[in-house]
């Protein structure tokens, strides 16, 4: 979308409950700036973001998506934020090889003492996109019609 | 070894090992054979065929047939094992129903490819060396195998049966020198434009018939994630290039750490979309990130992507390695 000119990307952040939802909300409460064009999903864990839902986010008119799960070894179910590591490397690796720039997707583990993290990822992450421009390869005109 | 296999099915159906064959029956034409269950000796002797168009996968028939009351014989070739044990490890076939006999396999050709070569009116083919005879009603023409293989033959993976109860022939050897890996690489070696602009020429002729799902073994899900009508993309034509892109994409990754590379996706595909290329680039980053691993070489044990270590690498690992 562009207003003024200026690349206004819209990011799309899968946080899992436990760890980086609760990081976004500390960087909230110690006034930590972040883009607004981040719109986090909470999700109960890196392992619930089916990779449909990545391809979903792009074709509703995301320009990037990123994930946010608990270190490994600190996942609340013990066990699911390493099966999302599997998954979403290989998810990644498969875009990349579609052509699809792969600085678009990104994963982070950021733990519910990171606000500073979470901002500064997320600030780092949106000048990335800003600087690819609009998402193109995975978009759904359909979804764009306004 | 069309006699020796029906003189075989005619054995076990007569002392009552199995009460049906399931095979491959002529179709219309030579080049048109289609897998087929026999109940008995006089229905073999009609219609069974086993000749080098017999390129369809047995296994998927299994999983619903294995469940039937009663003994099934099924021929299987080197690599159809593979999909039967990936089946088994999932427990989607009822093994003690299913009486396996392993069947040598050379190679199968694609009568597409011949048919290109300008050869018409096919009543029939057979191996000679390393030549296909063909039958034709205007004589006999002789071509290269190397020229009229199917694409997952050229490059097989493997000649060995993992799983039989009965071998006819001798039973064949892993192939570790395969270079079904390097269209991959190829790939991997583009620009980033170059790959999009190759991926979008080739999804952009699907028409969703769903065929590469449906000979899938390992789509053997009994509701698809494309048969939700909830997703807006079940039983129709992609719209978009994203749809086309995401059918893909998501099916490559349902099938991914289970996918034996039957290539059977990209024999059927009408449109002749080289589907086995999605499928192989997850089996590549599985081999080199997450250690050596064949889908269906053993019966037992957790597949890639439902296990995971402490060590693993991280998804940056895409940035730093990726494609070029």
């Amino acid at each position: 979308m562009q207003i003024n000119n200026e690349f206004k990307p819209k990011i799309v952040a899968f946080c899992c409950n436990w760890c980086s939802y609760a990081g976004a909300d500390l960087a909230g409460t110690n006034r930590l700036n972040y883009p607004a064009d981040v719109k986090i999903i909470r999700v109960p864990c890196s392992c619930r973001v089916n990779p449909m839902f990545i391809l979903r986010a792009f074709q509703r008119g995301a320009d990037g998506v990123i994930i946010c799960g608990c270190h490994p070894g600190d996942c609340h179910y013990t066990s699911g934020n390493y099966y999302a590591r599997r998954r979403i490397t290989l998810l990644f690796s498969m875009l990349d090889y579609l052509g699809i720039e792969r600085e678009r997707t990104r994963l982070e583990w950021v733990s519910a003492a990171e606000g500073a993290k979470f901002s500064a990822t997320m600030n780092e992450f949106a000048e990335t996109i800003i600087k690819l421009g609009e998402n193109k390869r995975l978009e759904d005109l359909r979804c764009k019609a306004e | 070894m069309q006699g020796r296999m029906i003189e075989m099915a005619k054995k076990l159906l007569g002392d009552g090992t199995v009460n049906r064959v399931i095979g491959w029956k002529k179709g219309e034409f030579a080049y048109d054979i289609t897998p087929a269950v026999f109940e008995n000796a006089e229905e073999i002797d009609a219609d069974f065929v086993y000749d080098d168009f017999c390129g369809h996968n047995l296994s998927k028939y299994l999983i619903k047939e294995s469940k039937k009351d009663g003994k099934m014989l099924v021929f299987l070739k080197p690599c159809d094992t593979y999909s039967f044990n990936q089946l088994i490890k999932e427990h989607r076939i009822n093994r003690e129903n299913v009486y396996i006999v392993g069947i040598p396999c050379e190679g199968k050709a694609s009568a597409e490819t011949i048919k290109e070569k300008g050869i018409s009116g096919i009543t029939g083919i057979s191996s000679d060396g390393d030549n296909f005879k063909v039958n034709t009603i205007y004589g006999d023409e002789t071509v290269a195998k190397s020229d009229v293989l199917e694409e997952r033959c050229t490059v097989c993976k493997s000649k060995k049966h993992v799983v039989y109860d009965e071998l006819i022939g001798e039973d064949g050897e892993v192939n570790e020198n395969s270079s079904r890996f390097d269209m991959v690489a190829k790939l991997e070696n583009m620009t980033a434009d170059e790959r999009y602009a190759f991926w979008r020429n080739e999804l952009s002729k699907c028409i969703r018939c769903n065929a590469c799902r449906n000979v899938c073994p390992a789509c053997s899900c009994e509701n698809c994630v494309f048969d939700n009508p909830n997703s807006g993309v079940s039983n129709k034509a992609a719209v978009t290039s994203f749809e086309e892109n995401m059918f893909h994409i998501i099916r490559a990754f349902h099938v991914a750490g289970r996918c034996t590379d039957c290539g059977e996706c990209s024999r059927v595909c009408p449109q002749n979309i080289p589907l086995h290329l999605l499928n192989r680039k997850f089996i590549k980053d599985i081999n080199e990130l997450y250690g050596d691993y064949q889908a269906g070489e053993e019966s037992e044990g957790r597949t890639p992507l439902t296990t995971y270590t402490k060590e693993d690498c991280e998804p940056s690992i895409v940035n730093e390695r990726g494609c070029k």
